[in-house]
């Protein structure tokens, strides 16, 4: 018998804004424990939580990316269990409104083509503290820098039929969700968390097979290697005619395995209430459609102009739409009037191998260069007047790269500029003719390529800076036509 | 000493303080005496910390010398429930589970109380977590009524109605989400006021049911209930059900209330379940207002015997989330026991036997497969009830009734029966649901000496209009509003 997977994923996801959902408190990664907390996030008696309407604009793009429906009223629900890391004792979520429902996200298939995977919902929560079990000691610490984080849950229908299907919608997901604004997506620092609905059923068959949860997967690789495990897990189970279970479980790094964290039978009881803290909040049909208009454009569509209105090629287009920011530079480098195509060929050639090479010691980003798109266009121009040589403008780049110097001072230092003084070459010109007797000799009798080798001779005695032009003119005008 | 004249009004202290007649100082002084020499019997208060009082009170004198006469409370003191989070002063909501804890945030109605000019003077005495009806759910003993020592004072905000009565506070905060504020008003024999939900911020007060609790202030005639009302009203962006509308202090204090008004009296609210002299005294005051000019409107309210079920079940649904935080974790006192799931109960076993039968049943109502039988019927049967008084006030500008269905109970009467204690709030359960203001004042007293309220209750927003009724009421029922001299009964 044939089995087929059948999966769906829920991504957790951080939104980028500045303080936490419910309070004030600053929501970035990391900081020293407990040091970002006020009286609500912390739950002291009597505190009561606010919306942060930062978050919701956040949450909504999130929606109109994917293309869902959005409600124009926020209802919040309270989530019921104890935990040392969740400091009310409820999470604050949505439970049966959610403020995004049934959009989708349209991915590539790895055998090409593109594949549509619906979204059931997508609602807002605020995230947990961290519960530290430090190694040897008897006692738990908890850090509550990261309680009351806005989040948003994006909860995929179970649409997707292998591993590298899920790691591509997951890779899009990412991507989408960067270029709309909603977050850092960083799985690393956990702003993108992603668990895992997969269960196995014999093909053909319509009817799903029994469902295990797969939590803790940490990083994209690992979304294929819990899959791959638990396919094969249930295979098995299923090839020795075992019933599987509808359980909890949790992947392990190390081993690249899954294992049982808890059964269908002892999940919780949330008791979801409508918060009676947090009145109905109208999102008005107004805010959505201002959203709408003012939506991030996405990278399937920055794509499709890049080629369409600046006849990029397919692949310049998706080196260009990797990142946001990376669109963004390229884009502005345009505005500041460089050709689309010469500007392609700089930041993919120049500035992203800079990057390319500098990253993993310094995490560069594009977001973080020591350059402007402005500055960027002055150096090309400079190449463009003749002020410098190709090779010698990707010198001058690599040098304001390095440290942020302008195109002219860079090129100044690097000693790069190309003379282009008449009387200054005139000298060297006249140098060159009177040593080389031979060459000189040669052209005069009528061998026309002798003069490049005196071209050659003079660019060498300029260390390359004279420009090539000028120096052929000076030579002509010193020696005629050849032979004569 | 204060003068009688001063010591039975709050409004006339702030003069004299203000135009230099009395220093706050005397005053503080003058309650603090009457705390220290009265309190051992009525246990109005769980903190008071003298020295800071008499200390807050030269700060205020201090600012009068350099000729600050700002603030509508100037050097007056306000008692505070002890659900009310005061920063450096112990909170503990009368429980064992918040023993030691001491609030890091004042809450947004002390705020507003220090920065009219007002002293802290002490917190006063609760049912745990402002679960009862008598403060004898207090986990560190019952309050008693000043009025009669065998008697409780009410509840839950027993500790500031005794605190009024017994002249140990000319002003005095509560708490009320099915009555906390009125019913021990009504049995101390002051004034209690129960804002429309919103009217003042939550910010800071001790959740026990968020849609229904309000801050509401308590005092010895509607005067001085104004006056604190004026300081503790207004939006507060800390809590998101707080109302953008100002309260009406003007509206609150204007003259000739009672002229054309239309006093709907609910057929419902005179039944026998009522003691006779309650009925008696509530009738004499519905012939006054006729008298001055008012006309009474017959009412049908049947939703009122569903108010208390739908009550209980809305109440303890939420508290059963709302008290999840007192966990042992951030603050507190914690029981070690082992492992996480002994810790949570061994220091939650702290919680009284009230409060843990409400967590309990609020759990089991919010429970999957009784969620729709129990939590979401109440919701509906509360707008329902929030409907019934919409088309009650279409006819009547407000409703009057008893507060109470009897004066004061003695202490461990209905203490061992739940049931019992629960149906105290037949007639102040009702406007919470819907959200409406409602206020109590004293209207007589029963044969021996107890005191009986009448309760007025208007629609959403129409906190001035009910103020500005009650003190023509008072007026025309020309009680002595004074504090009592020494406590009765003892």
């Amino acid at each position: 018998m044939e089995l087929e997977p059948v999966i769906g994923l829920e991504v957790h996801c951080q939104l980028a804004t500045r303080s936490k959902l419910f309070c004030r408190c600053v929501a970035d990664f990391g900081g020293t424990p407990n040091s970002r907390i006020c009286p609500v996030c912390t739950a002291q008696p009597g505190a009561l939580p606010v919306l942060n309407e930062q978050a919701l604009a956040l949450a909504l793009n999130a929606g109109l990316a994917l293309h869902c429906t959005i409600r124009d009223q926020i209802k919040f629900d309270r989530k019921n269990y104890y935990y040392p890391d969740l400091p009310k004792g409820y999470q604050i979520s949505q439970f049966d409104e959610p403020l995004c429902e049934w959009g989708e996200l349209e991915f590539e298939l790895e055998k090409g083509g593109t594949k549509v995977a619906k979204i059931r919902r997508i609602h807002m929560e605020e995230d947990a503290g961290k519960a530290l079990h430090p190694d040897g000691a008897n006692v738990s610490l908890v850090d509550l820098n990261r309680a009351g984080v806005p989040l948003v849950e994006i909860v995929g229908m179970p649409d997707l039929c292998s591993p590298a299907e899920a790691s591509a919608y997951l890779q899009t997901l990412r991507r989408t969700l960067r270029f709309a604004g909603v977050s850092e997506c960083d799985m690393e620092k956990g702003s993108l968390r992603c668990d895992a609905n997969i269960s196995v059923r014999p093909k053909g068959q319509e009817k799903l097979g029994t469902k295990v949860e797969v939590k803790n997967i940490n990083s994209f690789k690992n979304v294929e290697r819990a899959l791959m495990f638990e396919i094969a897990r249930q295979s098995e189970m299923v090839a020795r005619g075992e019933p599987i279970v509808q359980e909890t479980r949790s992947f392990r790094d190390t081993e690249g395995s899954t294992i049982a964290m808890r059964k269908k039978e002892d999940a919780h009881d949330y008791r979801y209430f409508p918060d009676p803290d947090l009145p109905l909040f109208d999102v008005g049909r107004n805010r959505i459609e201002q959203a709408r208009a003012a939506l991030p454009e996405g990278f399937v569509a920055k794509r499709r102009r890049y080629q369409a209105s600046w006849g990029l090629t397919d692949y310049d287009t998706r080196v260009l739409t990797e990142e946001p920011a990376t669109a963004l530079f390229f884009e502005s480098v345009v505005a500041a009037g460089l050709s689309p195509k010469s500007a392609a060929n700089w930041i993919q050639g120049e500035v992203l191998a800079f990057l390319g090479e500098t990253k993993g010691s310094t995490k560069s980003d594009i977001s973080e260069l020591k350059i402007t798109a402005t500055e960027l266009h002055a150096l090309v121009q400079m190449e463009e007047r003749g002020e410098l040589s190709h090779q010698a403008a990707k010198k001058v780049l690599r040098r304001m790269l390095e440290t942020g110097v302008d195109a002219q001072n860079s090129a100044v230092a690097l000693d790069l500029l190309q003379i282009r003084d008449s009387g200054a070459l005139a000298a060297t010109i006249d140098e060159v003719i009177s040593t080389e007797t031979k060459v000189v000799a040669d052209y005069r009798g009528g061998k026309e390529t002798a003069l490049n080798a005196l071209l050659g001779r003079a660019m060498r005695a300029t260390k390359g800076k004279g420009d090539p032009n000028l120096i052929r003119e000076l030579l002509l005008q010193k020696l005629g036509k050849p032979g004569s | 000493m204060l003068p009688p004249e001063l010591s039975r009004s709050a409004t006339a202290l702030a003069a004299a303080i203000r135009s230099g007649h009395v220093r706050a100082r005397d005053a503080a002084d003058h309650f603090l005496a009457r705390i220290a020499r009265h309190d051992g019997a009525v246990h109005a208060f769980l903190h008071l910390d003298p020295v800071q009082v008499r200390a807050d009170a030269d700060a205020i004198d201090a600012r009068i010398a350099r000729g600050d006469r700002t603030g509508a409370l100037l050097g007056v003191p306000v008692a505070i429930k002890d659900n009310l989070c005061t920063r450096g002063l112990p909170t503990t909501c009368a429980s064992q589970i918040l023993v030691g804890y001491t609030p890091p945030y004042d809450a947004h109605v002390i705020e507003r109380i220090k920065a009219a000019g007002g002293v802290i003077l002490g917190k006063t005495n609760l049912d745990e977590f402002a679960m009862g009806a008598s403060t004898e759910n207090s986990s560190f003993g019952a309050s008693r009524n000043p009025h009669d020592l065998k008697r409780v004072p009410g509840g839950s905000s027993g500790g500031s109605a005794a605190a009024v009565a017994a002249g140990f506070a000319p002003l005095a905060l509560g708490s009320d989400t099915g009555g906390s504020v009125r019913q021990p008003a009504a049995l101390c024999g002051i004034v209690g006021h129960r804002p429309t939900y919103g009217a003042v911020s939550r910010y800071g007060l001790i959740a026990f049911a968020s849609s229904l609790d309000q801050v509401g202030p308590m005092a010895l005639n509607v005067e001085d209930c104004t006056l604190l009302m004026d300081v503790i009203a207004g939006h507060d962006e800390r809590d998101s059900t707080s109302r953008a509308g100002a309260f009406d202090g003007v509206g609150a204090r204007r003259d000739g209330a009672l002229t054309g008004l239309r006093i709907g009296v609910p057929a419902e609210y005179h039944s026998d379940g009522v003691d006779a002299e309650v009925r008696a005294a509530v009738q004499r005051v519905e012939q006054l207002a006729v008298a001055a000019g008012a006309r009474l409107v017959p009412l049908a309210l049947p939703l009122t015997e569903y108010a208390i079920p739908t009550y209980y079940l809305v109440v303890t649904s939420e508290a059963s989330s709302n008290l999840a935080r007192f966990d042992g974790v951030r603050y507190g006192p914690r029981d070690e026991a082992g492992d996480l799931a002994g810790m949570y109960g061994a220091t939650r076993r702290r919680f009284g036997d009230e409060v843990k039968r409400r967590i309990m049943l609020g759990t089991y109502a919010l429970s999957s497969g009784y969620y729709d039988a129990y939590y979401k019927k109440a919701l509906q049967v509360r707008q329902r009830i929030g409907e019934e008084f919409a088309k009650a006030f279409e006819q009547c500008d407000l409703v009057l009734g008893p507060t109470t269905p009897t004066p004061a109970f003695p202490l461990g009467e209905k203490s061992d029966d739940p049931v019992q204690m629960y149906l105290c709030d037949v007639f102040t359960a009702p406007a919470p649901l819907a959200g409406l203001p409602a206020l109590s004042i004293p209207c007589g007293r029963s044969k021996s000496g107890l005191p009986i309220g009448v309760q007025l209750q208007g629609p959403s927003g129409a906190d001035a209009r009910l103020l500005a009724v009650a003190r023509a009421l008072e007026r025309a029922l020309a009680l002595d509003l004074s504090p009592l001299e020494s406590p009765r009964g003892a």
